[in-house]
């Protein structure tokens, strides 16, 4: 695409969203029930965010780069970059969130049939159906490849006893990716890749309490849970190959990996020092020193992102890249979240109060500690990184 | 524009990384002129080889007899120089000097462009005026004089400027020290008198001058641009320089943690190869992400100055002072991970570490830019 259809292309999509984004969809998120997910039993806050989500939805911009048969837009990388850059411009909200979106999608997109492309694609692009990831589990967290959920085979369907754990919202999906043992003999190819019914009988949740107060996610416990091989013509259960889930499990954490690591700018990647001597008022020197390390490491961050989103988008980045964007990336967030807590004194201590939005600052510092561990750690991180880039013997 | 290089910038890439490699390796220029304590610090056969590629005239004009090059080609050519941390006048003449002389008139190009074009003459600039990178503050004065001027002060950390046959000098030829307003540019050919070198050797073995002007009496064609508003030009040179030596510590990271990775798959203790310790593996796996954040952010920084963007002064900041800090850990890393081998003078770790500690100071240290960074944010 030459610049000029690229400028054109920029204009219009100027103008479209500045006809289908309503004010209140421009606002930073401020609580989870800003962000809308989707699924069976979802509901809109307001009627800005249903607007909003219909009209990305209608237009493919839920999943912009996805083929438009599955419910995308089908824009190049180029265009894609030009809706981000224009959404980020106007502080538009992703019209929809999900782990479809951002984990099953693109392995479905790269391993899925016709028919589950056809089929989850176009629902998960619609918002009709919210997903979990079911990988973690009590004695296989960082060493994942251990995981022993078992599937007996019987013939046209499994039964699948076992239990995830840390299985985020597994209390409001309406559908599991699952990573299942189908082969006790073989670790590596004894894994199978399941989608099923978080409705089926047999399965139970039970949300945990984390350090911020809030439950978001799960243990997730599998009794005798019956999942057929097949939900029709070629929409087989599995995703990849029986045993072979291993595969389709390390390409989905790669998307994974890339969404944590906060590449598409955003909060993660923006400078702090301004915002917060702003909000709270002296700053002590030496904590503006730190502020303007901090931003410096951030927006350089930020350049970053742009520059793994356009290599990969090519095929320019090595494959292992994600697992440094996601060891930066969260480590970053981490570190501005001290910083704002640092900055917000005795203020940011407030646990429940209305002025901080119930205690959203204290709230969100502990809920960034996750995210070095989400996904896989910052040290399993560093260990890819030996291994896969550098090429270090023995890692 | 994609933070990527194109097909062109790619085999630019690869041409300069040869040369570098080869004609600009360090035995056969760093090392050899150190050892011979070459006065200039650098080889003037090389820098005429650098104008054969066409890497002296990169950011001059073509219709100047340039190649009309932008800021993201000449940082390709500085990062492979810090890769293989090749001494040469490049950064103070092709980038710095030559910023300057875009904006002279027909006159000053005609005196000085085709010297630099052809790799005949090598150019410096004085800026800083005491132990630290200050350009807010120019107390050097040129006094009108008849049909001139008359340039009285001193300058520190004049690179290359014994070698060099001509020096931008930034004076102040009204207003106060700290005014942004009332400086001009002069180029003040070598041999004038009233001008005095102090030429010093640094830490990486390039040179350096502490310049005294002592009633300098230059010509009126001696003005690069306008009388007083010389802060415009300073601050395009100071942005081009900054993400230029920006690029040269990229190459200065890469090259040290290169060979720092590859001497961790070389030496064995303990009856392994001291790679496989997850101690060092982690130590090199952080480096490698803060190299590569330091890289991208300065393919960004001269995208944007090549675009005009409004932002590339700001980032011109995050990149020389996000380098810096990335440059300064591949290299102390380096020498740690080396063991006792990486503090002799026979390796060539050392020598990434001295040439990190030149660059850290030119045109701005981190702490500098760090807090430009604040300012230009608003706190
Ligand atoms: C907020 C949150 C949401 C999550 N959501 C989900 C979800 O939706 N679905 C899901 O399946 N899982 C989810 N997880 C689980 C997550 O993937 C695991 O917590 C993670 O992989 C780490 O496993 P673990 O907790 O068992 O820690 P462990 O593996 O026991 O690690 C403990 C410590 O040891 C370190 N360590 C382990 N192995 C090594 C090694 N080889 N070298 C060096 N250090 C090592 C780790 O880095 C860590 O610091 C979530 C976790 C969190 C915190
Ligand atoms: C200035 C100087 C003076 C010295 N004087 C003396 C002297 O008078 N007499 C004398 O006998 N020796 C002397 N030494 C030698 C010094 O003791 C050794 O250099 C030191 O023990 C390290 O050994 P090495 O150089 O072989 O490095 P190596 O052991 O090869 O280490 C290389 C790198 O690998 C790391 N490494 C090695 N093993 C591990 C591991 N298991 N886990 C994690 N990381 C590891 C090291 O920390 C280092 O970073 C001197 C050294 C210097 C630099």
């Amino acid at each position: 695409m030459s610049d000029s259809d690229l400028e054109s292309f920029r204009a219009e999509t100027r103008a479209w969203l500045e006809a289908n984004c309503p004010p209140e969809m421009r606002e930073p998120v401020r609580d989870e029930d800003d962000i809308y997910w989707g699924g069976r039993n979802a509901t809109f806050k307001n009627d800005a965010q249903k607007a909003w989500f219909e009209a990305a939805r209608d237009k493919g911009y839920t999943v912009p780069a996805w083929p438009k048969e599955y419910g995308g837009a089908g824009l190049s990388p180029a265009q894609a970059k030009v809706l981000r850059e224009e959404m980020s411009a106007i502080g538009a909200r992703p019209p929809l969130s999900s782990f479809g979106i951002w984990m099953l999608g693109p392995a479905l997109l790269h391993f899925g049939t016709e028919g589950q492309k056809q089929r989850f694609l176009n629902e998960i692009a619609r918002g009709e159906i919210r997903w979990c990831q079911g990988y973690s589990e009590p004695g296989s967290g960082s060493d994942l490849v251990s995981l022993q959920t078992f599937g007996e085979d019987k013939g046209d369907h499994w039964v699948v006893n076992g239990q995830k754990v840390w299985t985020s919202y597994a209390d409001k999906a309406d559908w599991i990716f699952c990573l299942v043992r189908t082969d006790k003999d073989d670790k590596y190819r004894g894994i199978t890749f399941m989608l099923y019914d978080m409705a089926s009988e047999g399965v139970s949740t039970k949300p945990i309490l984390l350090i911020s107060g809030n439950s978001p996610f799960c243990e997730t416990f599998f009794d005798d849970v019956t999942v057929p091989k097949s939900y029709g013509e070629d929409v087989p259960a599995y995703v990849g190959e029986i045993n072979r889930g291993w595969d389709v499990a390390k390409y989905l954490l790669g998307h994974e990996r890339e969404m944590i690591s906060g590449a598409d700018g955003g909060d993660r990647t923006s400078a702090i020092g301004a915002a917060l001597a702003r909000a709270n008022g002296e700053i002590d020197p030496v904590l503006r020193a730190e502020l303007a390390q901090f931003d410096v490491d951030a927006l350089a961050y930020a350049a970053m992102g742009e520059k793994f989103l356009d290599e990969i988008k090519v095929g320019k980045a090595h494959p292992a890249q994600p697992n440094m964007m996601k060891y930066a990336g969260t480590e970053l967030n981490k570190r501005r979240h001290e910083l704002m807590m640092a900055a917000g004194g005795s203020h940011a201590l407030e646990w429940d109060s209305e002025e901080t939005s119930g205690g959203k600052p204290s709230r969100n510092w502990l809920r960034t500690k996750a995210n070095s561990i989400e996904g896989g750690t910052s040290e399993v991180m560093l260990n890819v990184i030996s291994k896969r880039i550098l090429e270090l013997p023995g890692a | 524009m994609p933070l990527y290089y194109d097909d062109d910038q790619t085999m630019l890439a690869d041409t300069a990384g040869q040369f570098m490699a080869e004609e600009g390796s360090i035995k056969n220029q760093l090392r050899h002129w150190r050892d011979r304590e070459c006065k200039d610090g650098f080889g003037h056969a090389l820098w005429k080889q650098f104008a054969e590629m066409g890497f002296t005239g990169m950011l001059v004009d073509e219709d100047d007899g340039g190649l009309g090059m932008g800021q993201v080609e000449a940082n390709i050519v500085l990062e492979e120089i810090g890769r293989n941390l090749t001494p040469s006048p490049f950064l103070s003449s092709s980038v710095l000097a030559a910023t300057a002389l875009k904006h002279g008139s027909n006159d000053v190009k005609g005196r000085w462009l085709p010297g630099l074009l052809a790799g005949d003459k090598v150019y410096g600039v004085a800026i800083d005026e005491g132990r630290k990178h200050r350009p807010e503050r120019i107390a050097c004065k040129a006094e009108k004089s008849g049909n001139g001027f008359k340039l009285t002060g001193k300058k520190d950390f004049v690179v290359y400027g014994a070698s060099s046959e001509m020096i931008v000098v930034a004076a102040r030829t009204s207003g106060d020290d700290s005014d942004r307003d009332g400086l001009t540019l002069f180029a003040v050919p070598q041999d004038t008198a009233g001008m005095s070198h102090d030429s010093v050797r640094l830490v990486d073995s390039s040179m350096a001058s502490h310049v005294t002007f002592d009633g300098v009496e230059l010509d009126g064609d001696a003005v690069i641009g306008e009388v007083d508003n010389g802060r415009e030009v300073l601050d395009a040179m100071l942005m081009a320089g900054r993400v230029g030596s920006a690029a040269e510590g990229v190459g200065v990271a890469r090259g040290a943690m290169d060979m720092t990775v590859d001497y961790l798959k070389q030496r064995k203790q303990f009856g392994r190869v001291i790679g496989e310790f997850q101690a060092l593996q982690h130590r090199a796996a952080h480096l490698y992400s803060e190299v590569e954040i330091a890289r991208a952010v300065t393919v960004k920084a001269a995208q944007l100055l090549d675009a005009g963007s409004e932002k590339a002064d700001l980032m011109a900041s995050v990149a020389k002072a996000k380098v810096a800090k990335v440059a300064g850990l591949a290299v102390r890393e380096g020498v740690q991970m080396h063991g006792g081998i990486g503090m002799t003078d026979e390796y060539d770790i050392g020598l990434y570490m001295k040439r990190d500690r030149a660059l850290q100071e030119f045109l701005g240290d981190q702490y500098y830019h760090a807090g430009r960074v604040a300012e230009m944010s608003g706190y």
